[in-house]
């Protein structure tokens, strides 16, 4: 199984490389990619720097265009890809349509993989992708239970790869228009979910409040740990019953099915967080590395400490196996 | 300017879906589109159910498109689009890409539905090519999006259909949020969104609408209203006015409402709609903002 790990700077690019990706995932500077955050992502020079390190070290470089372009900026996605394939991207991933008939008009063979974002999620759909524009494999998004996501790598035309680790998103990917309906900002058309420039802490004496474009997500008491006001992790008031109506903030961490992504035949396990810290991706990076190679060695054991390790890492310290378990949905 | 009527998104009875559809025979919607789109498990209708209600829409002179499930994970919900996608009769509404490639290999035309992500002409060309005869415009684009695009789909014999009444689809997720918010599991739901006949209201902890929890499918808490703009639309190219069912006759009244003001080619005697529930309403998105603002076009 391929280990595919975030980077959001070349620093976290370096740290993912040392401790062991066989794959980095990175976007460019703008909103062509799902993590258009300030300060984030690379530019064209630091693309080239973290190429060659990466290659130097046998990591390949995938690089995310994985957002939706609307009919008035197609060019800024095109330019995109442009710029990606010229510098010596291994692959992109990619979610709209368009963007993928524009890579097979430059080539029939340059290497695409379905972003999570296109929100394939059955058979039918894997073929459309697969032969239309002849992807190579398809990152499913986190809705599929564990038996549904080995049935479809066992039937599907390409290679599957899935979410192992990382901030949860609940809805199907690519499908979700909550930020847009309340910033104006979606993941699909500015590759942002519940923006930062939205986001207002007020500090209430005893109550910290958390807004997201003036609407309450959250009331947090001295003792409880603040989250970000996602907002589909905020507490809401259901039929006179304040809770967290659509999830609580929480990460996926499938480490403990491990052993049964790998005999479904799941090609590559990715890790979220382009967005988290260098030392977020060495560890994380380090634990999967570690996990993988216990299994193809067959002494796997999904250890308390490691899994210590990422629950400490992970949102408001809870971890999930997510949809991947019928007992979530 | 046509007026197409959306499936209902709700989970009701077998015969309060009857007891509707009976009732649109009379109105004045051109097009009905049919069929369970949110959840597999809700089954008070058969396929051959669906089809009765077809055959009567089509008899008192309506056009029917039978609309696919949006999110599509196990094999039988698969083989339930193979009947929809596969059939001759009627349109199809496309939801999911597994319905566009069911289509396509049947040689049969589809409209893609708003959960379908077409945001530029390249991807109208390929969908085209594919069958598409129709685009019902994503929820979050908003006027000046579309406006690079409206030429071209006409040029390339692609109606537009965009929502003006309703609450809006905004999120599909593997769990059910109803069953959630009554402590059951999904696959012991009891099927307990039998019990709201048009989902349940998220608020703030200000009391303040947000999310309107419909199963796996999250919805905006306001209504989407445009009536006030339907001109705005119809210059804009849209060809369709979509209407999201709410309540039963609401959803009549909101129809006949809407007939009315294109008959009379006037937004100015848009008289506020005399409905059975309170509505807030919204209608940021085509406006190019927070879909969750209402923003008047008399100020």
């Amino acid at each position: 199984m391929e280990l595919v790990c975030p980077a959001g700077n070349y620093q976290s690019l370096v740290k993912a490389v040392d401790n062991g990706a066989n794959a980095v995932y990175i976007g460019l500077k703008n909103e062509t990619n799902a993590r258009h955050f300030a300060g984030l992502n690379f530019s064209e020079k630091q693309i080239s720097k973290a190429i060659d390190y990466a290659h130097s070290h046998h990591c390949k470089v995938y690089c995310a265009i994985n957002t939706y372009p609307r009919e008035h900026k197609f060019d800024r996605w095109t330019s995109s890809v442009d710029q990606a394939i010229d510098l010596g991207i291994d692959t992109l991933i990619v979610a709209d349509i368009g963007v993928m008939d524009y890579i097979r008009s430059k080539s029939n063979s340059f290497p695409i993989h379905l972003s999570v974002q296109a929100s394939a999620t059955n058979l039918e759909a894997l073929n459309f992708y697969h032969q239309n524009f002849g992807i190579k494999r398809a990152v499913v998004p986190r809705v599929l239970s564990l038996a549904q996501v080995a049935k479809l790598a066992k039937t599907a035309p390409v290679e599957i790869e899935v979410f192992g680790f990382g901030s949860l998103c609940i809805m199907a990917e690519g499908r979700c228009y909550l930020s847009s309906y309340l910033t104006g900002e979606s993941p699909n058309t500015q590759g942002v979910c519940s923006p930062a420039a939205f986001v207002q802490w007020e500090d209430k004496g005893e109550i910290l409040e958390s807004r997201l474009n003036g609407l309450l997500i959250d009331r947090f008491s001295e003792d409880e740990n603040a989250g970000y006001p996602t907002l589909c992790k905020g507490r809401f008031e259901v039929n006179g019953r304040i809770e967290h109506a659509l999830e609580e903030p929480t990460s996926l961490n499938t480490l403990n099915i491990l052993p049964e992504l790998k005999k479904a035949g799941i090609a590559a396990i990715k890790i979220e967080g382009r967005q988290r810290s260098p030392a977020y991706v060495a560890t994380v990076t380090k634990t999967w590395r570690d996990a993988i190679d216990q299994i193809d060695n067959s002494n796997f054991a999904a250890n308390n400490q490691s899994s210590q390790k990422l629950s400490s890492l992970s949102e408001g310290r809870q971890t999930t196996l997510g949809a991947y378990e019928r007992s979530w949905q | 300017m046509k007026i197409s009527l959306a499936p209902v998104p709700y989970f009701w009875t077998k015969q309060a879906y009857e007891q509707f559809y009976t009732s649109v025979t009379h109105s004045a919607v051109d097009y009905v589109y049919l069929g369970e789109t949110v959840c597999s498990k809700r089954r008070s209708m058969k396929f051959q159910d669906w089809l009765d209600l077809a055959k009567m829409l089509t008899l008192a002179g309506k056009q029917v498109v039978l609309s696919s499930m949006t999110l599509i994970e196990a094999e039988s919900e698969l083989k339930y689009l193979s009947k929809i996608a596969r059939q001759k009769d009627y349109l199809i509404e496309a939801n999911d890409l597994s319905a566009i490639q069911v289509a396509q290999h049947s040689n049969n035309a589809f409209a893609a539905g708003c959960a379908v992500n077409i945001y530029n002409n390249r991807t109208l060309d390929l969908f085209k090519k594919s069958g598409m005869t129709r685009w019902c415009i994503p929820v979050e684009l908003g006027r000046e999006d579309i406006s690079p695009m409206v030429d071209h789909a006409k040029a390339i014999g692609i109606e537009l259909e965009y929502q003006v009444f309703g609450r809006m689809p905004l999120a599909y997720s593997a769990r059910c949020f109803t069953a959630r918010h009554h402590n059951l599991a999904k696959d012991d739901c009891e099927f307990k969104c039998l019990e709201d006949e048009q989902g349940i209201l998220v608020k703030t902890q200000e009391g303040e609408s947000f999310a309107q929890i419909n199963g796996i499918q999250t919805q905006s808490a306001r209504v989407s209203n445009l009536f006030e703009y339907w001109q705005d639309l119809q210059q804009s190219g849209i060809d369709i006015l979509r209407i999201v069912p709410v309540d039963p006759e609401d959803t009549l009244k909101v129809i006949q409402s809407l007939h009315n003001l294109i008959e009379q080619q006037s937004d100015e005697t848009a008289e506020p709609l005399d409905l059975n529930h309170d509505y807030e309403y919204c209608n940021g998105y085509w406006l190019q903002q927070e879909g969750i603002k209402n923003i008047s076009a008399k100020i």
